[in-house]
């Protein structure tokens, strides 16, 4: 078993964060790099990708919206309980680099997983801006981790209750609008990666994306992560989860997220439920 | 005449005792054995088939060399403990291979009453004699030879891997078994299906290796999790790699990303490893399609063919490219399919997919085929036949055409010499990489293959590697 040592509930008790127990992971890990979980004998195999990870005390960290039954089940999951199965790292890490000016966009729990790439940003030497929204102020979470992380920290919350009234993608064009940027990096609900991603093309700069589709084994062997990337295919688990924002088709990622949405009633992805309120915008 | 002629004329003129099985209409919906197994009395009976050859074909045909006429005497004499334990010495997975091996081109496609008649069950003696003892032997494990001190690292639990394990644990080695998923097995585990080969049986034989003192570590992804020189630096001396061929292939044709198209390795990673048939009470899905289409015709087509009948399918259709004659799945496999009532479209290829507006599958256009000259793999290689579009509906389509070498763990290993379609080369004879300290066997090797196969490469290696740790590279 794969321990919990430490529990905490965020955004009115919908994100939860677990350290666990995973000694040999937490020293491999590097920023942008996922694990799968497997709660129990019957439990369905989840991906989540790293929040932080402490090699010397032997933990990593995951923080996950609860929005179908497995990420409902990991919820119930208290200290001193864990999880049966704990995989990884999977994945290609993030090419860390001195560019110059970097601008890190994050929305809902993708904020989780863009704060270890701020933070390598940032030792790497790069002027790093951070801009993290959600739908309202108490759904925002890792801000003080954020601020840490980065240069300049803008907050954005889609009803005004907190920083900027608005989405992520207004605070980012006024950047765009005055100073050079060497390269944007956008996690978050698919929608908004793809917003991003359209809005960063007519600036033309670089953009990275982190694509969180439906996985099985997250080692390249069953093909059902696979997503468009400029008209190729791509296995998500071991060509990614990064890739070029402006050539990825966001549209299918969408619509193969949304496979198993009947079967579950509730959806095995963040997608459903933030895709109509982005639809709405 | 002479006596002894006419008592072999009379064993060749008994036919074959028939295995006994469950109806076809019954066990299309559900997920049980299909053969049951034949009694200790119709074994016998069969037994007294073979004619006891001085030069026996089927040990020619047998890839591992097992003593068939002799392991057939015991079962003949009703000493099923002796015939289990002489099986033992060649092949350590008995009650897997009487089910999944092709008999027909090996063991038994090679046994002189093939020439006349039906060939000797051989396959379905082998299963006897390893069931009998899983049920009624003591479970006594083999002697160990003592300690040598020696650390050995397998990576992958398939039948390749496993037999490395069995073979240098009884050799006196420490061996253990790291494995990328949350349960030893290898194919045995996530591919084949329980209606073929019931799952306690894998676990049965992984808890065997356990009881002779292998350590499994699952979860560990070799080339992510550690490294192969991370394992020499933590001591291990020297490493197998048993990984399988595990990289899905596809069509390569439009709408191939349509939701309800799957890689056979997914469909029936979901179907087995995560019993996803018992859905909503496991928590992990799967697609269950009323009009399904799947495209292949080896061993892995069958399978999700008759996975989907089981998962409720009102039509399942296989669509191959070549003739009937060119299927590369075994003879039972596809014989047990069409009884079941899945149509095959022989001769026919899929162009692209059809999806709706949701993006979900409707259909795919397909088009027929004919054979032309034969290609390398001596198969007359089938071409298109102009303006023979045809549409058809289908709501699920399995893809089963074919895996590839995975490169996660070559690819972090730039010192492994691969061939040009990224498989491990390594000398025939012994199984050594290129690099000092390192096997490999089965699929990783020679390509998807079979599980006697990865099994024989595996006590190849073992062989090597028992040889290098007591002497030297
Ligand atoms: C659906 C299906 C049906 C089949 N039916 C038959 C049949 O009827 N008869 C027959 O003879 N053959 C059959 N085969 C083929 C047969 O199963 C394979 O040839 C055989 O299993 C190969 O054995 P292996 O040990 O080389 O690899 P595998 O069985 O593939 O095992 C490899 C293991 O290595 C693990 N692994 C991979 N990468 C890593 C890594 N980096 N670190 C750690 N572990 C790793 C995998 O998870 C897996 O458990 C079938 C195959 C399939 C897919
Ligand atoms: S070839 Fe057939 S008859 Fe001869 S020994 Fe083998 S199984 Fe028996
Ligand atoms: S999750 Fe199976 S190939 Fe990526």
């Amino acid at each position: 078993m794969f321990k919990i040592v430490k529990r905490e509930e965020m955004s009115q008790g919908t994100v939860v964060l677990n350290e666990i127990e995973a000694p040999l992971i937490a020293k491999k890990a590097k920023p942008g790099q996922f694990v799968i979980l497997k709660a129990n004998e019957n439990g369905e195999r989840i991906p989540l990708t790293m929040a932080y990870t402490d090699p010397e005390r032997g933990i990593i960290a995951v923080i996950y919206q609860v929005v179908g039954k497995s990420t409902a089940l990991f919820k119930t999951l208290n200290v001193g309980e864990g999880y049966q199965d704990v995989i990884g790292p999977l994945g290609k890490p993030t090419h860390i680099e001195k560019l110059g000016k970097v601008v890190c966009v994050g929305g809902g729990t993708g904020v989780a997983v863009l704060h270890p790439i701020t933070r390598a940003m940032k030792q790497a030497g790069n002027h790093v801006i951070a801009i993290i929204g959600a739908r309202t102020k108490d759904l925002l979470i890792l801000e003080e981790f954020m601020k840490s992380a980065s240069h300049e920290l803008h907050i954005c919350t889609d009803d005004g209750s907190y920083g900027r009234h608005g989405f992520v993608t207004h605070a980012l064009k006024d950047i765009l609008d005055k100073e050079k940027v060497d390269l944007v990096v956008a996690i978050g609900p698919v929608p908004m990666m793809k917003f991003v991603s359209k809005l960063t093309k007519e600036y033309n700069v670089p953009t990275l994306v982190s694509l969180n589709p439906i996985m099985v084994d997250g080692t390249g062997m069953c093909g059902g992560c696979r997503v468009s990337v400029g008209g190729k295919n791509q296995f998500a688990c071991v060509d990614g989860p990064e890739f070029d924002g402006h050539q990825v088709d966001f549209d299918e990622l969408m619509m193969r997220l949304q496979a198993y949405c009947e079967e579950e009633k509730m959806c095995h992805n963040e997608f459903c439920m933030l895709e109509e309120s982005w639809h709405k915008k | 005449m002479s006596v002894e002629t006419t008592a072999k004329e009379k064993k060749q003129k008994k036919s074959r005792v028939q295995m006994p099985e469950q109806e076809p209409k019954v066990r299309a919906r559900n997920f049980f054995e299909v053969p049951t197994g034949y009694t200790a009395e119709m074994s016998k009976e069969e037994a007294s088939r073979c004619l006891q050859c001085k030069n026996p074909g089927c040990v020619e045909g047998c890839p591992v060399g097992v003593d068939i006429p002799g392991f057939i005497k015991l079962i003949h004499d009703g000493d099923f403990t002796k015939a289990i334990r002489h099986i033992w010495t060649m092949n350590s997975l008995p009650a897997v291979c009487g089910r999944v091996c092709p008999q027909e081109s090996q063991c038994e496609g090679k046994c002189i009453l093939a020439k006349k008649g039906e060939p000797v069950a051989i396959g379905n003696l082998e299963r006897f004699a390893a069931d009998w003892e899983r049920a009624n032997g003591t479970g006594a494990l083999p002697p160990k030879a003592a300690p040598t001190g020696k650390k050995v690292a397998v990576v992958g639990a398939g039948p390749a891997g496993l037999t490395v394990a069995g073979d240098l644990i009884q050799k006196g080695h420490e061996v253990t078994v790291f494995e990328a998923f949350h349960k030893p097995g290898g194919v045995l585990l996530y591919g084949i299906p329980e209606f073929r080969l019931p799952k306690e049986i894998v676990a049965q034989e992984v808890n065997f290796l356990e009881r002779l003192g292998v350590r499994v570590e699952c979860n560990s992804v070799v080339g992510r999790t550690v490294t192969l020189d991370e394992l020499f630096e933590q001591g291990y001396q020297a490493i197998f790699l048993g990984v399988g061929a595990g990289l899905p292939k596809f069509m390569n044709i439009p709408g191939e990303n349509l939701v309800g198209i799957l890689s056979a390795n997914e469909y029936l990673t979901r179907a087995n490893l995560m019993k996803a048939y018992l859905f909503p009470k496991v928590d992990t899905p799967i697609p269950r399609g009323k009009d399904v289409v799947v495209l292949g015709g080896g061993n892995v087509a069958m399978d999700s063919a008759r996975t989907a009948l089981r998962l409720g399918a009102d039509r399942v259709r296989l669509v191959y490219r070549r003739s009937r004659e060119e299927m590369p799945a075994r003879a039972a496999e596809a014989h047990h399919a069409e009884e079941e009532g899945i149509e095959f479209f022989l001769l026919t290829n899929p162009v692209r997919y059809i999806g709706n507006e949701k993006g979900r599958l409707v259909g795919m256009e397909c088009i027929k085929m004919e054979l032309g000259e034969p290609d390398a793999s001596g198969r007359r290689r089938p071409v298109a036949v102009k303006g023979s579009e045809f549409k058809i509906d289908c709501d699920l389509c399995i893809v089963a055409v074919g895996t590839g070498a995975n490169p996660l763990l070559t690819s972090s290993t730039p010192d492994l010499k691969l061939n040009k379609w990224g498989y491990i080369d390594t000398e025939p004879a012994s199984g050594k990489t290129m690099k000092k300290g390192v096997w490999a066997g089965g699929d990783i090797v020679t390509g998807s293959a079979t599980v006697i196969l990865a099994m024989g490469a595996g006590r190849i290696a073992a062989n090597s590697m028992h040889a290098y740790l007591m002497r030297g590279w």
